[in-house]
């Protein structure tokens, strides 16, 4: 089992290559800086592959059978002899520790060979892509990062390592968004990218806590084992709670309603960029996180509606302004938020198996689809505007057939991959919790027939109709080199081989197979809990996912949604063919003259970009009072300013008013009216009995003597 | 002719005791109050040497204190006088009205 317990070398690899080009990319040569870098990443997808085999051995055991195999390495954070404890929810003590561990089971192993798979084939593409341009080793570099931090996401067996590899792979997606840093719109576009992709990050970290908190541990095992447990009834609020902030990080890694603004502005790095960290794997990190906590879900099933309804306005959402664009990557880039749109929908009516599915099959078809539009551009000379290309079936035929399977694959055409995975959604939000689900239903089903029709537009505008381009960049027309259509053969191949893996049993039994074909759900079954019984609900409206395999009936109306599954997508390219096949110089837009103020707004993105710029970024001001939140907050400036310490200064001015007041009185009416005027009084009246009769005349006070003598006399004398 | 009783002594003393007093509270001209004030004093002691035949020596004894006091009280009050002259440049009481109010 060496693969199996060496497993973090599988992230370690393409980190020293990243390393190597920190040190000393700089001086090394282009070929060597593609041994290194694409090497590293195909020894790693190597390890990979044995890693899983080894792993599918030992879960296969009987006494390990259908286990999830943990690798702990050491412990991080926290410590374990139980140092670090503080207080759950029920007041018992629990140790906070996160370990770089790392887990495998069915579910990351998908995630690990496609991830592996899927940027080795980005990185030799690359080889040829970028190698007339500036900055090689520093692009080889950061590619080297996300693959690392990619890994460490996928394989953590923690929500704090998890993390440490959510925040790498947005760290990468700047640098790498930000690759031609010397444009303002690119740096901008990075900046977006990582701001936006914080405020879901604040949200999951919010979610996080809340499960620490509340499960007394951070790893995926134990929050697993806990949740199924039946220890927590339906509904629990605070799981509830924690998944919708969870579902907030998933929101803005995934680029749904309302944080996908920066998906599209990320077509500003190079295309390979754009494939690997946009379509196929960083996106994708989103939908791994939702479906890693799937236990904890299925015990909300108020989220799970929030996540079914987000999942499927965003892909309506985005369906309808990718009909419209002119850039051939900005079209790609709402297809993949559209389809995104669709993962998070079957997550949220309860199949996440289907979910993973979409995921898998998505990554081949889109990393196709984006690697073929810079083959497409690197034929052009750097031309991205569709309205100037056309008629290039015949100059480049090898990336005009990939990316016809690949249009095909997305639009849902059997037998090619995305069929099988769409069609899969689309049944089960129809017969999901009783049909609680069938107006999303026909918003998926509205979906792809948008998806076929704006995938359809691609193609006839680019590769159909007459030529438009400029004569010089005609001339240069040519087919890109081995490096870059090598990889675009081989994910046409996957493209078309990979539906199989998930072969419906409706479809199978029509040709008489009796056991389950569905291998893809079949192996996901120990992650989702099918065949685990331990958990009954107490009500009813159980989901689908909640510990009860659905019996191997089909009823018939499964064959007429995929009936009409197929008619979209055939209505859809049918249109978009009428429309674009003949597309010559100056054609105008079909939607642009039929209805023109619907042109304009789906052109202009239903203006959110020109919304969040007047609610959030305060640039804006209506004289001079400034919008939005910004304005709200320098309100509350001049209000704590102006009302607030007025009234303190109110409080103070009365003080000083009331001591003047104090005084006042104290002058007047205390000392005039009470101490002084008493005294004038007895001055007044003392006037008369005493001072008139202080003449200061000697002669008259003895003349009184006399007289009071003679009086003493004259009473004695008489008595 | 009657013999002389001790209240012939005593009308004497009475009358010149009330030319005294008159004198003190009309004269304009404080020497002639001050002599006043003895016409008083010398009154009284007129009046203890009479009632002193009857009663034993004990006017007499208090008449000589009588006199040592007239004698003092001149002593100071021409004092006085020679002050308030000096002052005032003038000898009628009429002008002794400093503290009037």
């Amino acid at each position: 089992m060496f693969f199996l317990d060496h497993i973090w070398l599988i992230p370690l690899l393409p980190v020293f290559g990243a390393a190597v080009m920190f040190f000393f990319g700089r001086k090394l040569e282009k070929s060597a800086v593609s041994a290194v870098c694409v090497g590293v990443v195909v020894v790693a997808f190597l390890f990979a592959c044995i890693a899983v085999s080894q792993f599918n051995a030992w879960t296969n055991t009987p006494q390990h059978y259908h286990q999830p195999r943990e690798i702990p390495i050491y412990t991080w954070l926290g410590s374990d002899t139980g140092h670090l404890n503080y207080l759950t929810h029920d007041g018992t003590l629990a140790p906070f520790q996160a370990d770089v561990g790392f887990l495998l089971d069915p579910l990351s192993s998908i995630w690990l060979l496609f991830v592996t798979g899927v940027g080795l084939l980005i990185h030799i593409y690359s080889v040829g892509y970028m190698a007339h341009e500036g900055g090689y080793y520093r692009f080889f570099g950061y590619m080297n990062l996300f693959m690392f931090s990619m890994l460490t996401l996928i394989l953590a067996n923690n929500y704090v390592l998890l993390f440490v590899g959510w925040e790498g792979v947005g760290l990468c997606s700047y640098l790498l968004i930000g690759f031609y840093f010397h444009r303002k719109s690119a740096s901008d576009a990075a900046n977006k990218a990582f701001i936006v992709n914080r405020i879901g990050d604040a949200g999951f970290l919010l979610g996080m806590f809340t499960i620490a908190w509340y499960f007394g541990s951070l790893r995926f095992t134990d929050v697993t084992l806990l949740a199924r447990s039946g220890h927590f009834r339906i509904g629990d609020p605070v799981i509830t709670l924690a998944t919708l902030l969870l579902f907030v990080g998933a929101c803005g890694k995934s680029a749904q309603f309302p944080l996908y603004v920066w998906l599209p502005d990320a077509m500003e790095g190079p295309t390979p960029v754009s494939a690997l960290i946009h379509a196929a794997t960083m996106v994708t990190a989103g939908v791994y996180m939702v479906a890693r906590s799937n236990a904890l879900f299925v015990l909300a099933p108020e989220s799970m509606k929030v996540v079914a309804y987000v999942g499927a306005f965003t892909a309506i959402f985005a369906a309808t302004i990718g009909l419209v664009q002119n850039d051939i990557k900005r079209v790609l880039a709402y297809s993949t938020v559209s389809q995104l749109g669709y993962m998070f929908l079957a997550l949220g009516v309860g199949a996440f198996a289907a979910g993973v599915f979409h995921v898998f099959t998505h990554a081949f078809f889109k990393a196709l689809l984006f690697l073929g539009a810079g083959s497409v551009i690197h034929a052009m000379s750097g031309e991205q505007d569709m309205r100037n290309m056309g008629d290039l079936r015949q100059r480049i035929p090898t990336t005009y057939k990939t990316m016809l399977i690949a249009t095909l694959a997305i639009a849902g055409i059997p037998p090619f991959a995305g069929f099988f995975s769409k069609d899969e959604i689309l049944w089960q939000a129809w017969s999901s919790e009783g049909g609680a689900y069938r107006f999303l239903w026909l918003i998926g089903w509205v979906t792809a027939l948008l998806t076929a029709f704006y995938m359809g537009r691609l193609i006839f505008l680019t590769f159909f109709g007459h030529p438009r381009m400029d004569h010089a960049v005609e001339h240069h027309i040519h087919e890109s080199p081995k490096s870059m259509t090598g990889p675009l053969v081989i994910l046409a191949i996957m493209s078309i081989v990979a539906g199989l893996l998930g072969f419906p049993h409706s479809l199978a039994r029509l040709v008489g197979f009796k056991s389950e074909t569905n291998y893809f759900e079949r192996y996901l079954d120990p992650v989702f809990a099918r065949e685990a019984k331990v958990f009954r609900a107490e009500g009813e409206g159980t989901q689908l996912a909640a510990g009860e395999r659905e019996e191997e009936h089909t009823s018939p109306l499964e064959y007429v949604l995929m009936l009409l599954s197929i008619g979209a997508a055939v209505a859809g390219g049918g249109m978009a063919y009428r429309l674009f096949s003949r597309a010559d110089k100056g054609f105008a837009e079909p939607m642009q003259v039929a209805f023109p103020p619907a042109y304009r707004i789906l052109l202009n993105k239903y203006y959110v970009d020109e919304g969040y710029d007047y609610v959030f970024t305060g640039r804006r001001k209506v004289g001079d009072v400034r919008l939005g939140v910004m304005g709200l907050g320098e309100a509350s400036s001049w209000f704590d300013s102006h009302v607030i310490d007025g009234t303190v200064n109110a409080a103070g001015w009365m003080t000083r008013a009331a001591g003047w007041i104090s005084s006042l009185w104290d002058k007047v009416v205390i000392d005039g009216i009470c101490v002084n005027g008493p005294a004038y009084i007895a001055q007044g009246l003392s006037y008369f009995p005493t001072r008139l009769l202080q003449w200061g005349l000697v002669q008259w006070y003895a003349l009184v003597m006399v007289v009071g003598l003679v009086g003493f006399v004259a009473y004695y004398a008489w008595h | 002719m009657a013999p002389i009783t001790t209240l012939h002594y005593l009308v004497v003393a009475a009358a010149l005791f009330v030319l005294g007093v008159i004198g003190v509270l009309t004269r304009r001209n404080v020497v002639i109050v001050l002599m006043s004030i003895e016409l008083i004093l010398n009154a009284v002691n007129l009046n203890l040497v009479a009632f002193s035949r009857m009663w034993g020596l004990h006017g007499q004894v208090f008449a000589i204190f009588v006199i040592t006091d007239a004698a003092a009280e001149a002593a100071v009050g021409l004092g006085i006088l020679i002050a308030f002259f000096r002052n005032k440049e003038t000898v009628n009481v009429d002008e002794v009205d400093l503290l009037k109010w």
